[in-house]
């Protein structure tokens, strides 16, 4: 089966006066037709970056300056922008962190849900109300044909979050980036919304994006994991495999600074250090003065291994018995 | 400890706080009214009739969810804010019988620690001004000691003493949280209201600066009221955790109690949702429902709209606070359930 997402060598650069910042350094993966793939990593890592490249949604001085993005085969970078209009919200639909993003806060809810189907697709109004009541009524909105004439202030949070769900399943989209959408929202409702979302990804078949620095979140929900430092995919794999047996020493660091990997009341176990300034990342290993495995070598640049299904960028990995 | 504790003084103590707020319309619902949404000014009762004790040298959790109260009740308590109704007292005092000197004593004696130290930090001013200035003007320092106090204030909570000069936006988000409490211990506070002080942190960064409140903790002699809605990070490092539920408390305990045996099915919920890597749940079984709006609360038990055992009575009556255990209280119908079925169920065979 092919894939629904393979990206190529990605580099998406920052112009600025101090020079090229480098949001997104030569990131390559693919996600397969309804797989749910976490990216993780630091603020700053580049993860939303890497989803707004996928979109064509970078502004200027932002720039992709290298690399494939191939969405059912076809090069989207290579696209007209009248073309690329119609994927993105058709073929592949962003939600994000905050559904104010998305949401016009002068129309109410139905309005906009209406302009969306028929943006797309030549039907009538009728129809048009219908499937997005039935949208509303999918992300467990209770009594969607009166939301529909709803503002988006008179929903709270959570619900806002539904509703901007909605508007993105509307056309049964083949993929959803989602960049953060639960971090703002309390737990019981983060947890309804990843129980919506897990459903109706499998209900329709669509492959997920979930963006998120939720290691927790991302554990529960995903198939897969790749985890992001300064711009680049340092550690991917199968989410049992990458966050039982981290080979990268980023990745175990993260897992161990969570205040669930030490009893309760001991010192937390931070990594050492902060992440670089984008504009001032070591040269070879980006990692290489947080990381305690550091030698003379990881002043190079670590080339990509993939062995077992698992790919990281390290001279060093952790090794773990095959028991 | 409990009993130690039952028998001092609290630090700061809610008897019966209630924070109401007229809500004024907001931009966009004013433009939504231009189009006929017909929206009305209300009032929320962001807090509703909590009584909270926070002991000398405890860390007490509160938690809940985006909107609970937690903030104003943190206000409240830390004295910034006044109550609508009920009473703050700083150690037995009435806050508002405070005056002068003791007044200006508690103000300083309390300091709160905000998400976004951004929000809080001028700036157009140098690191040092902003840390020193405050006790400067209390006269807990003199113009000439200033720098050495503000340097070794700054070297303790771990920013480099070099980097004084410079302005707040050259920091990151882990280093300005780093002035922003040393801002605060720069008065030499008894009680720091942290809240949601490390949720726009990175995992490591939040490892970071919890370890250096726990370090403070013992050094200072510090007590906490730490508001946070990531349990996780609550459990860790609190003697006590306190759960709200849109204004009101339902549920206090020490952190193992509840989290090893939960009474209030909102905590129950909370508990149970939390995504852990550890285990690696692939189901969910959220709560049915939203959390209400604090504007139209629902009568009786505020969560029965969403809570799976609600009966008639909680439709109806307000759940007091009742001890479950030692330390261990919760706001729940239930618990008077259990009693009557154990009280009926001795009974029985007697009659
Ligand atoms: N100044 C204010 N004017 C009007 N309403 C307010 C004001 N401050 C708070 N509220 C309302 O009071 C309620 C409680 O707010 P509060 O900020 O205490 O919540 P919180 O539990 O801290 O939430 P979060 O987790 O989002 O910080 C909310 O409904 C909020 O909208
Ligand atoms: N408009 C912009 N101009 C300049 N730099 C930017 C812009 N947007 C993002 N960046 C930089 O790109 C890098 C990656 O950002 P981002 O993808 O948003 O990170 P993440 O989503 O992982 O937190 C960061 O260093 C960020 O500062
Ligand atoms: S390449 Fe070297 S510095 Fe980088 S993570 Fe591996 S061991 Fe550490
Ligand atoms: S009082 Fe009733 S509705 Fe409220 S938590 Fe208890 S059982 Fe549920
Ligand atoms: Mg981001
Ligand atoms: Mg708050």
């Amino acid at each position: 089966m092919t894939p629904v997402l393979e990206v190529k060598n990605l580099s998406t650069h920052f112009m600025t006066r101090r020079g090229a910042l480098k949001a997104v350094d030569d990131v390559s993966f693919t996600v397969g037709q309804r797989e749910i793939v976490g990216l993780v990593g630091e603020s700053g890592s580049g993860k939303s970056i890497t989803g707004f490249s996928i979109l064509g949604l970078v502004d200027p001085p932002g720039r992709v300056v290298n690399g494939q993005i191939l969405f059912n085969g076809d090069d989207l970078l290579k696209m007209s922008p009248a073309a690329m209009r119609t994927i993105r919200g058709k073929r592949i639909a962003m939600i994000f962190q905050d559904p104010m993003m998305t949401l016009n806060p002068v129309l109410s809810v139905g309005t906009q849900m209406i302009e969306t189907v028929q943006a797309h697709d030549r039907v009538s109004r009728a129809e048009a109300r219908q499937r997005s009541r039935d949208a509303l009524g999918l992300v467990g909105i209770p009594s969607p044909e009166e939301r529909l004439d709803s503002y988006p202030h008179q929903f709270s949070g959570g619900m806002r979050q539904r509703v901007a769900i909605a508007i993105a399943l509307l056309h049964r989209p083949d993929l959803i980036i989602a960049d953060e959408p639960t971090t703002a929202l309390d737990v019981t409702i983060q947890s309804q919304i990843l129980f919506e979302i897990k459903r109706l990804a499998g209900e329709f078949g669509m492959a997920l994006i979930w963006i998120s620095h939720d290691l927790g979140v991302v554990a529960a929900l995903a198939d897969r994991i790749m985890v992001m430092y300064a711009g680049r995919i340092v550690e991917a794999g199968r989410v049992d495999g990458v966050l039982t047996e981290p080979r990268h020493p980023y990745t175990s660091g993260l897992l161990s600074a969570v205040p669930a990997a030490v009893p309760r009341g001991e010192p937390l176990r931070p990594i050492p250090g902060f992440a670089p300034s984008p504009l001032s990342r070591p040269s070879g290993c980006a990692f290489r003065d947080r990381c305690a495995r550091a030698t003379d070598i990881c002043a190079t640049e670590p080339m990509l291994e993939i062995a077992a299904g698992r790919e990281f960028r390290c001279f060093h990995p952790h090794l773990w018995s095959a028991a | 400890m409990t009993n130690m504790l039952a028998e001092t003084m609290p630090l700061v103590e809610a008897l019966n706080v209630s924070r109401r707020f007229s809500r004024k319309l907001d931009y966009a619902e004013k433009i939504a009214n231009l189009f006929g949404a017909g929206l009305e000014e209300k009032t929320v009762h962001a807090v509703d009739d909590v009584n909270l004790a926070v002991y000398p040298g405890e860390v007490v959790g509160l938690v809940g969810e985006s909107g609970c109260g937690k903030s104003t009740l943190g206000r409240v308590m830390a004295g910034i804010m006044a109550a609508s109704g009920g009473e703050v007292r700083w150690k037995g005092q009435p806050l508002t019988s405070l005056q002068g000197e003791d007044k200006r004593a508690m103000r300083l004696s309390a300091q709160m620690i905000f998400q976004d130290p951004m929000s809080t930090l001028n700036p157009r001013k140098r690191v040092i001004d902003l840390i020193g200035e405050a006790p400067k003007v209390h006269g807990i320092v003199s113009g000439g000691e200033m720098r050495d106090y503000v340097a070794a204030l700054a070297e303790r909570v771990g920013l480099d003493p070099s980097y004084l000069d410079r302005y707040p936006h050259q920091f990151s988000g882990g280093q300005r949280q780093r002035i922003g409490i040393a801002r605060a211990l720069a008065v030499k506070p008894k009680l720091l209201v942290c809240d949601e002080s490390v949720a726009a942190l990175d995992v490591s960064i939040q490892a970071q600066i919890l370890n250096l409140f726990m370090d403070l903790r013992q050094e200072f002699g510090l007590t906490y009221l730490f508001i946070s809605h990531d349990l996780g990070v609550v459990k860790h490092i609190c003697d006590r955790v306190v759960v709200m539920y849109l204004g009101r408390v339902v549920e206090s305990a020490t952190p193992d109690e509840l989290f090893d045996n939960p009474k209030h099915p909102y905590t129950q919920a909370l508990i149970r949702e939390l995504p852990s890597v550890a285990d690696r749940r692939r189901v969910f079984t959220p709560i049915k429902g939203e959390i209400p709006s604090p504007l139209h609360p629902p009568p009786g038990c505020h969560f029965h709209p969403r809570c799976p055992k609600a009966f008639d009575r909680c439709r109806v009556e307000r759940p007091v606070l009742k001890e479950n255990a030692a330390g261990h209280v919760s706001a729940c119908h239930l618990n008077d359930l259990a009693v009557h079925q154990t009280t009926n169920a001795t009974a029985e065979p007697a009659i």
